[in-house]
């Protein structure tokens, strides 16, 4: 299932990030050669197979909904590039 | 004097406890060694205060008595791992700066034993390479090179190369696909994953969160043994860590092997594997033969499609995982117009290539309209590798395969870079044990033609590491690899 440069440029945008126009050939040759090689996985019967998505079996354990920590400010923000009023500060987002 | 850099951990140990020499002693030792090998660029910062301050500590603690398993040991940390007032970046130019306000618990957990940490340890850039070639700080050069700079292997490389040029007495690596096996296998040492959820992966930056382990890199079998043990343990900030009770691995080193049936697949010998590699395999089965250990022909059926799955689970988990670098809370930012801007701007800039081919894979096949015939299907086919390996472990207590298929190869090798598959064949060997989730270490059985280390790997049962040890113990005295 090849795909085209506008699929590259719709999944780019979909993960946040860009690609020039000159590298989208590029891009999109090295992706179809990913896809080539996963594409082996038609030839399995899997269909009375369950997905397995935790390779430790049995529930993940919850804990209880308790506030664990807090009052962290400071060290939360402590590593952010830009912050104003004790806060992480984005460009402006409303009009 | 002896270069006390040679040491392993449990001779280093020994010669604190007797007070030979002082931990202060040790970690100068080090930290010298670590100014003349700059040139393999295994580390990417270097703490020397912050070591010594903590070896002055162990000194006293070896004076009071109240010295502990692993007190005035010098390590090195893969940068993946966050250390507490100390820059962590795994490598990636989107971390620029980001120093964490918390330790992970494995590096806690050294630091309670007290472990001394040298520095952070260079590795592909969020651990997605074979070859540390995907680094923002440049590759690491493997100390078994000659006439050509060679790569000492991914994800962990910095970590294989600073364990095995003395820069420090062992390091931590961590794996998701093979990323402590390839390097130790690389550079001539010991690493060994753990069984999925041995160690805590909280605060270890995640890559493909069902999938990564840490887990140590060390000089030989029973200083992983030592470093595994002051690793591992249930911690209650990571839901998929075990309760089970961590065993002393060291007890098991030197126990009989006699009776124990030692698996090897048909699936690993394809016809064009490399003959070297194909004799030292043989001659790995023969020495456990000598002890007494059977050797069992098993299969291993789904073997051909363990690459084309975690190429799909992988960067998919690691596409979810790294939608988190947006330039706002942490690391790198580039401004931009719009929120959106900023959000393109610092991750475009900040990730490497490698990283967005990943990231890339991962979202498209996690995209409306694919996941089923992508991710579902790489899940269901997860399932049935899992059961080969559990049908095998009926026949066998080991398995036994070779690391790699290859030895180091150049830094820029061209087949690797034009074709990014070829560099992922490289895990053949080792990624179904991830996706399994089972423990495997990679241990050196001796050098190729070119006078490089080839690893032999043994995959053991879940949370049966001590079966993998005991046996990798006695190969390790019969193959008698002699460490550079």
């Amino acid at each position: 299932m090849a795909i085209d440069n506008e699929t590259v440029k719709r999944v780019a945008t979909l993960a946040h990030l860009r690609i020039e126009d000159d590298k989208l050939n590029a891009t999109k040759e090295e992706f179809n050669k990913i896809l080539d090689f996963i594409e082996q996985l038609k030839e399995v019967d899997t269909s009375s197979v369950e997905p397995m998505f935790c390779v430790n079996g049995g529930e993940v354990p919850m804990r209880e909904d308790v506030v664990t920590d807090g009052n962290l400010k400071e060290e939360i923000l402590k590593n952010a590039p830009m912050q104003e009023f004790g806060y992480f500060a984005v460009p402006k987002v409303v009009e | 004097m002896t270069d006390l850099t040679k040491l392993t951990i449990h001779e280093a140990l020994d010669g604190l406890k007797n007070k030979t020499f002082s931990s202060v002693e040790l970690t100068n030792a080090y930290l010298n060694k670590m100014a003349l090998g700059r040139k393999y660029n295994a580390y990417v910062l270097e703490t020397p205060e912050l070591a010594l301050e903590q070896a002055k500590a162990s000194d006293k603690r070896y004076a009071d008595g109240t010295n502990r398993a692993l007190e005035g040991i010098a390590l090195g940390i893969k940068d993946l791992f966050c250390t507490k007032g100390v820059r962590s970046t795994a490598c990636s130019h989107i971390l620029d700066g980001f120093v964490p306000e918390y330790e992970s618990t494995v590096t806690q957990n050294l630091l309670e034993n007290g472990a001394v940490f040298l520095g952070k340890l260079n590795m592909d850039e969020f651990a997605m390479g074979g070859s540390n070639e995907h680094s923002f700080y440049g590759p690491v050069i493997n100390p078994y090179s000659k006439e050509k700079p060679l790569v000492p292997g991914g994800s962990s490389g910095g970590s294989a190369a600073a364990v095995s040029a003395d820069m420090c007495a062992a390091a931590t690596g961590t794996d998701t696909g093979g990323s402590i096996r390839q390097p130790a296998a690389f550079c001539g040492i010991v690493g060994i994953k753990p069984t999925y959820g041995r160690c805590s992966r909280w605060g270890i930056m995640a890559f493909a969160s069902s999938l990564d382990q840490a887990g140590p890199m060390t000089k030989d079998v029973k200083d992983a043994a030592l470093m595994l043990k002051a690793m591992a343990g249930y911690d209650a900030k990571d839901s998929t860590s075990s309760k089970l009770p961590v065993p002393d691995f060291e007890k098991v080193l030197g126990q009989d092997i006699k009776g124990l049936k030692i698996g090897v697949p048909q699936e690993y010998r394809p016809d064009g594997l490399n003959a070297e590699i194909a004799a030292y395999w043989d001659k790995a089965a023969d020495m456990l033969k000598s002890r007494g250990a059977e050797i069992v022909p098993i299969s291993l059926p789904h073997t051909k499609y363990a690459l084309p799955v975690y190429y799909i689970i992988a960067p998919a988990e690691a596409s979810s995982n790294l939608a988190r670098y947006d330039g706002i809370r942490y690391g790198l930012r580039i401004d931009g117009e719009k929120l959106d801007d900023l959000y393109i701007n610092t991750r475009t800039e900040g990730f490497g290539a490698e990283v967005k081919r990943r990231i890339m894979i991962g979202t498209y096949v996690l995209s409306a309209g694919y996941y089923d015939a992508y991710y579902l299907k790489a899940q269901k086919v997860r399932r049935l590798i899992k059961n080969d390996f559990e049908e095998a472990f009926k026949k066998c207590d080991l398995i036994l395969t070779p690391t790699s298929p290859v030895s180091a190869f150049e830094i820029g090798d061209k087949s690797m870079n034009e074709n990014p598959i070829n560099m992922y064949l490289n895990d053949v060997f080792t990624v179904s044990v991830n996706l399994a989730g089972l423990p495997a270490m990679s241990l050196p059985i001796g050098l190729d033609k070119k006078g490089l280390p080839l690893g032999m790997q043994l995959i053991g049962k879940a949370f049966d590491e001590e079966t993998i040890f005991k046996a990798a113990y006695a190969l390790e005295q019969d193959a008698g690899f002699e460490r550079k």
